[in-house]
């Protein structure tokens, strides 16, 4: 210890333990601001629901950006330890799998009661509060409508090698796949796979991948419908080429995907956890989506999504049960594909 | 299991034994690659009366800082142990593994040839030609550094979207990282003796021989050193490959750990991942080879001349004027144009949080990696010896780990064993101190080498202690390499992403990380003032960087 009490090292250690007793009261005093969000929504969305979540009731909310698996397989790892006092997601396979672990608290009624049926589980242990649909965004310049597959499994047929894309790393992308597990079993899924693995090429994001489609480098990409919107909404820069081809007919291709929010069991603030969700389910909090520059579905009972989209009731989406979508497998299934 | 444990453990003893040689170059190698300068205090050493040094408290300090070195390598191999080999054989054995290591070879070798044939040209022609301009060149050569190569990758795919795969990836890593090239071999072609040059010249040779035979063969050092620091750093570089498409196993880790976290899957491709940097650290010691390169006798050599470039002039302009609009024209015209299009909106008041975030953890990160270098640097300078050698090792190698393989460690252990740090600054850190070790390493050594060790003694002479003279001599005079340490390891946490993406506490975002956030979202405009903030934070630390580089080389 004498050489490292020094003085010259000694100045060093004082200044470096000020500054990181500055930096560690801080994160002390960030921790004990509120509720702690883990975020895997899209990080502007996440912010405009916080800010508008605050403005109204005054409780301070810190969030923390990740992605759907990362976090859900995080708050299992963390248990009961968890900092996290919400969980928000783009896909329900997340939720389910911190379901599944008997991390979750159940929601108060007032707030399921805002929400339809369908988007939700029964146990009402979590509850959607977006949707999203599944969409082929295609070249328009390459391809007219009868040259459009009629459904997404028919990507896999080798006459479209190397025509389309996917961000098959995604959460979303990975949700898409939950639900084809669950529609057409473990072997079509597989094979539907390997078969992307060889004809698709691999984006880094749905974003990544529809700017590819808009710069001809594939005639299509599978992603969800809202990077259209935005895209068009700002510059359009990215999606002037693109055209929105919906599967429709109940096809795995046209799944609509819950978002979801659920309040962890180990929180030490359920009542503003609970306040939290039922902002978010509420009238003023779903306008945040029919107004803000999302273009997700708002899902709340009578809660107008933007003009611009398509209805949720005319996308003719498959049955899927959210609460069993199974990303286990899934992520197994896309490892062994050799895609992640 | 135990038998490939103990081979494994022994393979790492025998890397070990060849990392130390390459560590010696490496706390050279930003700052003068191949420089001898511990040389001459060696002798000083032999007669230092042993015992009367506090090497024990020393040694002790090292040790463990070392054990904490040891962490995430020793996590990989209890992961390994723990999953069992079938699961070892079925996540790593696989085509997915070999598609990234294919990648990954491709990736190096093409990079490094052209970064050593750019980086050694240009040093030429800045140095030892009578190009026009020639210290204008020579500062806008290492300016690209001040740019994350993140940031380059982003104005080349704002400007060409169609930029992806391998050659991109090649062409913006040539770019983003070829003045850790030129950095030494400008310093190196300083110290050479040109009677050297002159003696071949006279033996009939003409210019060009002179130059393959007699000049690069002791550039070697620091080409080596160079290309070692480069081939870490496309191991472990992120963002540059995301951004156009193209897959390596830092981002394949990742991907993994965004869909199932800390899984045995992206482990395994972290083991993998280790694996290709400790064959680097090795391939690079069989490379550089034991011979040494110095000049002998007494007198020191005059400088070179600068050759006549005479009408070659204007082809030879060209190389540093395209490479200067390509390396720094390129991003500053992207960013320009980003920050134009967003008028004053994008400044919004989160620049000002993650700018004054990322500066906190820059200089706390780069002070507390200085302090934890600082016993090794003292010994292995000091009080060389086997043991030593090891540890010091265990300093390098923990730097040439990729950032996502060491923040995949740190996020199981804190959450399964000591929760109370899991997400919290000190662990983020911790984090920073390992993956920036060698750097705070560089500038520390080569002070205190030069701060002679008489002094010391005669300080003892005079009736100080041990300790005392330590601290009353030598730290005063290492207090200059020591700025420099913490400003080399400030630079690349200013930088780092990854670990900072995986580790940071809630609700704190760096400069970094939220301009990764951001270009995620293919929001190009709002992501544009953190870029500029990032190059306005590194900026004078490169020109810091430049300005060592020339000390050390003596000039």
């Amino acid at each position: 210890m004498n050489i490292a009490l020094n003085r010259f090292s000694g100045a060093l250690a004082l200044a470096a333990s000020l500054l990181a007793a500055t930096a560690l009261a801080g994160s002390a005093h960030a921790q004990d601001e509120g509720l702690v969000v883990y975020n895997a929504q899209h990080e502007s969305l996440g912010r405009e629901w916080i800010a508008a979540f605050t403005k109204e009731t005054g409780i301070k909310v810190t969030m923390r950006q990740g992605s759907d698996m990362q976090f859900a397989n995080q708050i299992i790892q963390e248990g009961d330890a968890s900092p996290a006092d919400i969980f928000l997601t783009e896909n329900s396979p997340a939720m389910t799998l911190v379901d599944g672990a008997g991390l979750f608290a159940p929601i108060e009624k007032e707030t399921l009661d805002q929400v339809p049926d369908q988007y939700r589980p029964a146990d009402g242990m979590w509850t959607g509060i977006a949707a999203r649909t599944t969409v082929f965004a295609y070249d328009k310049t390459k391809l007219i409508e009868d040259k459009l597959p009629k459904s997404m499994l028919d990507l896999a047929d080798p006459a479209w090698k190397g025509r389309w894309g996917a961000a098959p790393a995604g959460a979303d992308f990975q949700a898409i796949v939950a639900a084809l597990l669950q529609l057409k079993g473990e072997q079509s899924t597989a094979d539907w796979l390997k078969a992307l693995k060889e004809n698709a090429t691999p984006y880094k994001g749905n974003s990544v991948a529809m700017k590819a489609v808009n710069a001809g480098e594939v005639e299509g990409a599978i992603i969800y419908h809202y990077y259209w919107f935005g895209d068009q909404a700002k510059t359009g820069e990215n999606s002037k080429n693109v055209g929105l081809h919906y599967f429709r007919n109940q096809d795995p291709g046209a799944f609509v995907s819950v978002s979801g929010g659920g309040i962890l069991k180990s929180t030490q603030h359920m009542k503003e956890a609970q306040a939290f969700l039922k902002f978010l389910t509420s009238k003023p909090g779903q306008a945040v989506l029919k107004d803000g520059d999302s273009y997700e579905y708002a899902i709340g009972k009578d809660a107008p999504s933007n003009d611009k989209l398509t209805p949720l009731a005319d996308l003719n989406a498959p049955k899927v049960e959210a609460s069993t979508l199974d990303s286990k497998k899934v992520v197994e299934l896309m490892t062994a594909a050799g895609l992640i | 299991m135990t038998i490939s444990g103990n081979r494994l453990s022994k393979a790492v003893a025998f890397l070990f034994q060849r990392v130390k040689a390459s560590a010696l170059l490496q706390d050279n190698r930003l700052l003068a690659s191949g420089n001898e300068a511990p040389v001459a205090p060696r002798a000083a050493r032999m007669v230092l009366p042993r015992g009367r040094m506090p090497h024990a408290s020393v040694i002790l300090l090292a040790t463990l800082v070392a054990i904490f070195s040891l962490v995430p390598l020793g996590f990989i191999g209890w992961v390994t142990y723990d999953v069992g080999w079938e699961t070892v054989k079925a996540l790593v054995f696989r085509p997915r593994v070999g598609e990234l290591l294919v990648n990954t070879v491709l990736l190096e070798s093409i990079t490094i040839p052209l970064s050593i044939a750019l980086a050694v040209t240009l040093a030429w022609l800045t140095e030892r030609t009578d190009i026009p301009f020639a210290r204008l060149w020579a500062w806008l050569a290492i300016a690209p550094l001040a740019v994350p190569a993140f940031v380059h990758s982003y104005a080349w795919v704002s400007l060409v979207p169609g930029m992806r795969g391998l050659q991109s990836g090649v062409f913006i890593s040539v770019i983003a990282y070829y003045p850790f090239l030129y950095l030494p071999v400008v310093a190196a072609l300083r110290r050479l003796d040109p009677a050297i040059e002159d003696a071949a010249a006279s033996l009939g040779l003409n210019p060009w021989r002179v130059f393959f035979r007699a000049v690069l063969p002791q550039l070697r050092l620091a080409i080596c050193g160079g290309s070692l620091l480069i081939a870490l750093h496309l191991l472990s570089e992120y963002g540059l490959f995301v951004m156009i498409r193209f897959d390596t196993f830092a981002t394949a880790i990742v991907d993994q750990f965004q869909s199932s976290y800390n899984s045995p899957a992206s482990n395994m491709l972290g083991g993998v991942l280790v694996a290709c940097c400790l064959f680097l650290l090795g391939f690079e010691v069989l490379v550089r080879g034991n011979e040494r390169y110095a000049r002998v006798g007494s007198g020191s050599p005059r400088p070179a001349d600068r050759r006549r470039l005479g009408w070659f002039v204007v082809p030879a302009m060209l190389l540093p004027v395209m490479l200067t609009a390509l390396t720094l024209g390129v991003p500053l015209v992207t960013l320009g144009r980003w920050l134009y299009l967003g008028g004053p909106d994008i400044w919004r008041i989160e620049v000002g949080t993650a700018f004054l975030q990322t500066i906190v953890l820059a200089v706390v990160g780069g002070v507390l990696a200085t302090i934890a270098a600082a016993p090794m640097a003292w010994l292995s300078v000091r009080a060389p010896g086997r043991f030593q050698r090891v540890l010091e090792a265990c300093h390098y190698y923990v730097g040439s780990l990729p950032g996502v393989v060491v923040a995949l460690a740190l996020v199981t252990i804190t959450v399964r064993l000591v929760l109370p740090l899991y997400q919290t600054f000190a662990t983020l850190l911790v984090a920073y101190v390992m993956l920036f070790l060698p750097r705070a390493m560089v500038g520390l050594r080569a002070s205190i080498a030069q701060a002679p060790v008489e002094l010391e003694r005669a300080a003892m002479g005079l009736g100080r202690t041990p300790g005392q003279a330590v601290r009353q001599i030598t730290m005063r005079l290492a207090a200059p390499g020591a700025a420099a340490s913490v400003a080399l390891a400030a630079l690349g946490i200013t930088n780092e992403l990854t670990a900072t993406l995986m580790l940071s506490p809630n609700g704190v975002d760096t400069l970094a990380t939220k301009f990764w956030s951001l270009t995620s979202e293919i929001d190009y405009v709002s992501a544009a003032p953190y870029a500029f903030m990032m190059v306005v934070l590194s900026l004078p630390l490169t020109l810091m960087l430049y300005t060592q580089s020339k000390r050390t080389a003596g000039q």
